[in-house]
């Protein structure tokens, strides 16, 4: 029988659903952002551009929410067993990903909101609560940051991808029970 | 030759006291706010001109008018490109918009009311523009701002009547410096 203060061996609920509320949010954000890019200048890409920077802003609180959960609830460390069967490059790889993820998780919102604000759009949350410029109104400073939110929002694709493989890879190939620690039920 | 001499000085003398008013263009700003689902955007437009004969002790007879180049908005390099077309300003066919005063109030404390007639993209509306005027040395500065409804000019036709995405309601900004107008 577990022990209350035995190093935990799966994520907890809360945990869990932050990360598939969030891992359904990126991919969904993502998916507007790609195709709000392509329309023509329109109130229906007006609405598309607002909803993308509204639903950003909420994946940046609960982003904020997520990494408060994490730093005070402690992640399960891999089973020694797997730990001893992954090479080094492979332990890196593991936590370097969810470093980066993280780091993502922050940057590219926070990329979109000062683009947003130097262009000279602030955002208004659901069109009522106004959020602040924190960067001023500058259309060369809006230039420079344009290209990052979309080269970050990118690279965080990508190590999702990676990300997504990899827990597939330990699920059905290394069948080691990773993916388990994160699927509510029977760890 | 007395009566000419007289009435040759006296019409200087008229034309002295509303002598040379003239607009300050690199003192001077006219701005717009329009709000997309809640989102105040501010353009402003670069190139304008006025026409005042305004004397504070002759209202009846003053008069504001001020001429707006349409294409000159500038809101951001994208709305620039699009405001210029037939659903918004529609700038070929009408290049300026003018406001012509008809009665001009006085409110006191520098605060004056100038009723008159708005013409933006072939449409005329009648508004009603608070100023506030304040004079250091020879410059007077006329600050005011009123809110125009962009549907009755039409600004902004088809898919973009939809108030939702813009509001019909465009706030207006006014700063004009000016010279030669008489100590209020």
């Amino acid at each position: 029988m577990p022990h209350p203060t035995d190093a935990p061996t799966r994520y907890t609920a809360t945990a869990m659903a932050l990360h598939w509320l969030l891992a359904l949010a990126l991919v969904g954000i993502f998916a507007v952002g790609l195709y709000m890019t392509s329309l023509p200048f329109s109130p229906a890409r007006l609405k598309l551009y607002n909803w993308h920077k509204w639903a950003g802003v909420t994946i940046l609180a609960l982003s904020a929410l997520r990494l408060l959960w994490r730093i005070t609830h402690r992640a399960p460390a891999l089973p020694a067993a797997v730990q001893a069967a992954m090479p080094r490059w492979q332990q890196i790889a593991h936590h370097g990903t969810h470093h980066l993820l993280y780091l993502l998780f922050f940057a590219v919102p926070l990329i979109g909101w000062a683009y947003s604000s130097a262009a000279g759009f602030p955002i208004v949350f659901l069109g009522l609560v106004p959020l602040p410029d924190f960067v001023p109104v500058n259309p060369d400073l809006a230039e420079l940051i344009k290209p990052w939110h979309e080269i970050s929002a990118y690279a965080l694709a990508a190590l999702v991808v990676l990300h997504v493989a990899a827990a597939l890879k330990h699920h059905f190939i290394d069948r080691d029970g990773l993916l388990a620690r994160m699927l509510p039920g029977r760890g | 030759m007395k009566f000419a001499t007289t009435f040759a000085g006296l019409m200087l003398a008229a034309t002295a006291a509303l002598a040379q008013q003239a607009l300050v263009p690199a003192q001077s700003e006219i701005a717009f706010v329009s709000k997309q689902m809640g989102v105040p955007v501010e353009g402003r437009f670069k190139k304008f001109d006025a026409q005042v004969a305004f004397d504070p002790a002759k209202l009846a007879t003053s008069k504001v008018a001020f001429t707006v180049d349409m294409g000159s908005a500038s809101l951001s390099k994208e709305a620039d490109a699009e405001l210029v077309k037939p659903v918004w300003f529609n700038t070929p066919k009408f290049p300026q918009a003018k406001f012509q005063s008809t009665a001009i109030k006085a409110l006191g404390g520098g605060k004056y009311e100038v009723a008159g007639k708005l013409d933006i993209k072939g449409n005329a509306q009648d508004v009603v523009v608070p100023v506030t005027l304040t004079q250091s040395g020879a410059n007077t500065v006329a600050t005011g701002a009123f809110t125009i409804k962009r549907l009755a000019f039409k600004i902004g036709e088809n898919e973009w009547t939809d108030t939702s995405m813009v509001a019909d309601d465009v706030q207006i900004k006014l700063k004009l410096a000016l010279t030669g107008v008489p100590k209020l």
